[in-house]
């Protein structure tokens, strides 16, 4: 039976390794985020984001290690059981991956309906609702997702992840791609929409300033592990070499050097 | 040295093959798995119905027309060397229903709707759009597979059922209105040696090919790689694949009704 206590973390990772062939993506991940908290894992690109993401959602299954979500150990789950986390997760890609066969609405309402059952009309609605908290007006409701920007994609990706109310919600990229304008919109929308749904967040990013702006707690991979993590606050003196050099956009540093040696 | 590289190459092949045929294997008894198993989704099974069935129907009707009155053509031609033109409509039918039906309307789905699926379904791979169908806890292969099995195993008889009709109807009218051919004994002549059996033959085959065709292309497209490349390697690989595959349960089948 599964410790639903209140000091239980709501996701807690620990020993994660993944290798693919002869890469070693992952070397031990270990992190662990609070009821109602949000975690911005930062760190260069292969450095292990996404796969530690992957990982978690089920995506991927880890080579070893331990992924517990309410104190359950998911790593082992399949088909219906998998399916009953999932339920509880909202996830907004970097890409958006809407689908390309059904309009914006259908697109919303997706989990509403496949994973919860709703039938079509009151899905409809709530699909509405969501899409006016992101800001999207409803006569986009029946328009294609490629007739829509890469910010507006976000945004009905972002109405699609928190339509269900999910219990934890994940964040790839966020802003990736978009221009500065529309990265600090998307990134009011995670927090007031976070804040309001009570969820707990996880955001992966090398966007400083997004990581700084929705984050409680910042954890920089490096190397398939976690090299530093602490409140988003504190980043700045950390005093990590690694750490300072990343946040700081330096090209010479620990990071540096074993790109050349590499 | 040389011989050792040449063994090891050899041995890579090997290798390489069973890895995909376990692969292979192990996907299509989760689809199947996914197939008989409930919840279904009827109306996305519809959809792929009328997009490998009905939007087929031109490409189908043509290939079989031609096909029909060119076999006219060339059995008269043949059949005249020792006096056999009269066999003309017989052989039409028996050529069509059993062999050229089923085949020539499978290949032509090969091309069109194999190709079709891998590149649906691999684009939805390189775009995460599979991975967010996983995240919304509704399973890929239920969504998207198991509806295009079903969809292409159910439509290729009725496509092939089509297809024998009018390939009978090009043969009538290549041996009516290019070789004079008597209408009416044409027609009795036909009717006279068709069996059951061949229909029922041809029909079996055809569900089998459309299963494979549907398979071949969410194969290659589940598991496709690498972007635009990929997906264009994905489309290629299905098309290739499901052809060969045809033409090989081609031949098993034939065996197995006909020995």
């Amino acid at each position: 039976m599964a410790d639903q206590t209140q000091d239980t973390p709501k996701i807690a990772v620990s020993g994660l390794h993944k290798r693919f062939g002869a890469n070693q993506v992952l070397a031990g991940i270990d992190l662990e985020v609070g009821r109602g908290k949000s975690l911005a894992i930062i760190g260069g690109s292969g450095s292990g984001k996404s796969v530690t993401l992957k990982c978690i959602l089920g995506l991927i299954k880890p080579d070893s290690g331990s992924i517990r979500i309410d104190g359950r150990e998911t790593t082992g789950l399949t088909g219906t059981a998998r399916e009953q986390v999932l339920a509880r997760v909202g996830m907004l890609f970097q890409g958006a991956a809407l689908f390309d066969s059904l309009n914006v609405w259908q697109n919303v309402a997706f989990g509403l309906m496949q994973a919860h059952g709703m039938a079509a009309k009151p899905a409809r609605e709530k699909a509405l609702a969501a899409m006016a908290k992101v800001g999207l007006e409803a006569d986009l409701a029946e328009v294609n997702p490629a007739e829509l920007s890469g910010g507006m994609q976000k945004r009905v990706g972002l109405a699609r992840a928190i339509a269900p109310e999910p219990e934890i919600l994940f964040f790839d990229e966020p802003t990736t791609g978009l221009d500065p304008i529309m990265s600090g919109i998307i990134n009011e929308l995670i927090i007031e929409r976070v804040r309001e749904l009570g969820a707990t967040a996880l955001t992966i990013t090398h966007d400083m300033k997004s990581a700084r702006r929705i984050a409680d707690t910042i954890a920089m991979i490096y190397q398939g592990k976690i090299i530093w993590c602490g409140p988003a606050g504190d980043i700045d003196h950390c005093g990590e070499p690694h750490v300072e050099q990343f946040i700081r956009a330096r090209s010479e540093g620990p990071i540096a050097l074993d790109v050349v040696r590499a | 040295m040389n011989r050792w590289n040449f063994l090891a190459a050899i041995g890579r092949i090997f290798i390489v093959f069973l890895n995909t045929t376990g692969h292979l294997i192990l996907f299509t008894a989760t689809a199947l798995r996914h197939v008989v198993l409930p919840p279904f989704f009827l109306r996305i099974t519809f959809q792929q119905m009328l997009r490998i069935g009905y939007f087929s129907l031109p490409v189908v009707g043509l290939t079989a027309i031609f096909t029909g009155a060119v076999l006219a053509l060339q059995i008269y031609i043949g059949g005249s060397r020792f006096n056999a033109e009269g066999f003309v409509g017989q052989v039409v039918v028996i050529s069509m229903v059993r062999e050229l039906g089923p085949v020539l309307a499978a290949l032509m789905l090969a091309g069109r709707v194999s190709s079709a699926i891998a590149a649906e379904i691999g684009t939805m791979r390189v775009t995460e759009q599979i991975d967010a169908l996983t995240t919304l806890a509704t399973n890929p292969f239920k969504y998207l597979v198991a509806p295009r099995l079903i969809a292409a195993t159910l439509t290729l008889p009725l496509l092939v059922l089509v297809a024998d009709i009018i390939g009978v109807m090009g043969g009538f009218l290549a041996a009516t209105q290019r070789l004079g051919m008597n209408a009416g004994i044409y027609m009795k002549s036909t009717m006279d040696v068709l069996e059951v059996e061949d229909v029922t033959s041809g029909l079996t085959k055809a569900a089998v090919f459309g299963f494979l065709i549907a398979l071949m292309g969410c194969y290659h497209g589940y598991n496709s790689r690498g972007g635009a490349q990929g997906v264009g390697a994905a489309t290629t690989d299905a098309v290739v694949s499901a052809s060969i595959l045809i033409l090989l349960f081609n031949y098993i089948l034939t065996d197995f009704f006909f020995s």
